[in-house]
């Protein structure tokens, strides 16, 4: 790879340990990709939860964050993605002291960096919105694929240790997505059906991720009716790069890269209603007993806050359900404001802020409270989850509260 | 004289040792019991398997970021791949590698999933780009 002078000091620790590891990492995956060289960002963004971390992790981000502080101070904005535990409710989750404790060992270290503590896989709702063209190192699925699509910014997936060392180093190996011509459709997608709700759209992504199969693959998605605005397009990248490991997706209309050069070369594969039933059914379980229902997976928006509160309607919870939301701090304390928080949370339900309950000690949390079957509208979580020992179903929103309120799979 | 396969310059240190195949894809996070060592998600071709010391050959990465902390802390704990070699990864599982010091290569000539059985010893050789099976 080629270096400036700046970074071959780096690379000789002229700019302190932290710096010196950052960069010797970044050149280690950088030749892996044939990178040419290493390209500036303008924000990272880094996954760092504990139940991932494990105590390795934790001891290595301590290593790192005792160095002086000119060598360890990040060089670009850098936000978190959401944590392993949310301090004001992890008790009644079934969550542990030793859980709390190692997350404060976390975030002691993330804030010696100068990381600002976002907490949230919505930063690009909520936080900072990417703007096009702009190189990024962000660290979750979710966020890559909205900011490279939605926004036409660049970013590959920059895990927790790559997105620590992009903040460090202000800059990323140049490969993949940062490049014009990975960005380019090698699928074509026709749909012959409008996805209904969020749930829908996030059907929707997992069929074509999961068709797509691999980070490498770009779809190309034709037949949008009308654009379908933040939340579905979150729910539909979300599980899309869940199913799939996509980065970038065009969709006609919608996404302002989407390009028709390459539409001829591509065959086209047609998504009809059968095929997004049929998604929804293998996840099937009607009147099955429900243990536990989560909104998350991504972050819920305001709005989704506000659809949530209105479809609870104040009914109660039922008494062998949990129901969990997870939102960020952001979004948490704007409906704390607006009274959403109190108004969701007097049906039984507990309001999370700062999780995203996959990446929250979810075998954990299942153990302690018996949970097996799950219920929720993203379809990033019913693929995750099942790795975890639950029996995910995906349903709308609406459909998620009653069963709810019933104890029972509607 | 051992078979030679040939791959892109890959991740990690040389090590020798058992192949466990499935064309099936791998995610830290989504398909494993971390705690256990085996393969956890029910739908993975290897679930109920035993990863641990093992070469895992597979075709895709998938899934989540996570991966790029996990296999670090699974070395940690000695519950780990020996190594991964898939026919395409994506940059989460190469930072991961790349963190934790595992053995990783990708992009072969042909399928190596099918290029591969499990049971066949294997010696890697990331930095030269080759993967021989020993047994044949």
């Amino acid at each position: 790879m080629r270096l400036t002078d700046e970074e071959q000091a780096m690379l000789a620790g002229a700019a302190g340990e932290p710096r010196r590891w950052a960069i010797q990492h970044q050149i280690a995956v950088g030749e892996f990709f044939d990178a040419a060289d290493l390209v500036p960002v303008s924000q990272a963004h880094i996954m760092a939860d504990t139940e991932s971390l494990g105590e390795a992790g934790i001891r290595f981000l301590e290593s790192l964050a005792a160095a002086p502080e000119t060598e360890r101070r990040v060089r670009v904005p850098t936000l978190t993605d959401p944590r392993g535990l949310d301090f004001q409710t992890y008790k009644r989750l079934g969550q542990t002291d030793a859980m709390a404790v190692l997350e404060t060992c976390a975030i002691d270290a993330l804030k010696a960096f100068g990381v600002l503590m976002t907490d949230t896989c919505i930063n690009y709702q909520t936080i900072l919105p990417p703007t096009h063209g702009e190189h990024l190192a962000m660290g979750d699925t979710g966020v890559v694929i909205y900011s490279n699509s939605v926004f036409g910014a660049r970013s590959n997936f920059e895990g927790g240790p790559s997105a620590l060392a992009a903040a460090l180093t202000g800059r990323t190996p140049r490969y993949g997505y940062h490049l014009d011509e990975r960005r380019r459709a090698t699928r074509r997608f026709q749909l012959e059906v409008q996805p209904r709700d969020l749930s829908e759209w996030g059907a929707l992504g997992g069929i074509i991720g999961r068709e797509c199969g691999s980070y490498w693959e770009v779809p190309l998605i034709e037949g949008v009716d009308e654009p379908p605005g933040s939340d579905a397009l979150k729910h539909f990248g979300a599980a899309m790069a869940s199913y799939g490991s996509t980065a970038l997706f065009l969709m006609s209309g919608v996404t302002p890269d989407a390009d028709h050069r390459d539409r001829r070369r591509l065959a086209g594969h047609t998504i009809s209603r059968a095929d997004l039933d049929a998604f929804v059914a293998a996840y099937g379980a009607a009147g099955d007993k429900v243990d536990v229902v989560v909104f998350a997976a991504p972050h819920l928006s305001l709005v989704e806050m506000a659809a949530l509160a209105d479809a609870l309607g104040g009914r109660k919870v039922h008494s062998d359900t949990t129901l969990l939301v997870a939102t960020s701090p952001e979004i948490k304390h704007a409906a704390d404001r607006m009274g959403l928080t109190r108004r969701i949370e007097d049906t039984g339900a507990v309001v999370a802020a700062g999780i995203c309950f996959y990446q929250s000690y979810a075998g954990e949390m299942a153990e302690a409270n018996g949970w097996k079957r799950l219920v929720t509208n993203s379809a990033k979580l019913v693929n995750i989850i099942g790795g975890y020992g639950y029996r995910p179903t995906l349903l709308s929103l609406e459909r998620c509260v009653e069963s709810a309120i019933t104890g029972r799979v509607v | 004289m051992p078979t030679v396969l040939k791959c892109h310059p890959g991740i990690g240190p040389n090590v020798t040792g058992m192949a466990l195949v499935a064309r099936d894809n791998f995610s830290a996070r989504y398909d494993l019991d971390r705690k256990a060592g085996i393969f956890s998600r029910p739908t993975h071709a290897l679930a109920g398997q035993s990863y641990a010391g093992r070469i895992l050959v597979l075709d895709q990465a998938k899934g989540g970021v996570a991966t790029a902390w996990m296999l670090h802390e699974m070395k940690s704990r000695g519950i780990v791949p020996l190594a991964l070699v898939l026919n395409r990864v994506n940059p989460i599982l190469a930072q991961g590698a790349a963190f934790g010091g595992v053995t990783m290569v990708d992009r072969f000539e042909g399928d190596v999933t099918d290029l591969i059985r499990t049971g066949d010893e294997l010696r890697i050789d990331p930095a030269a780009g080759t993967v021989e099976i020993l047994n044949r």
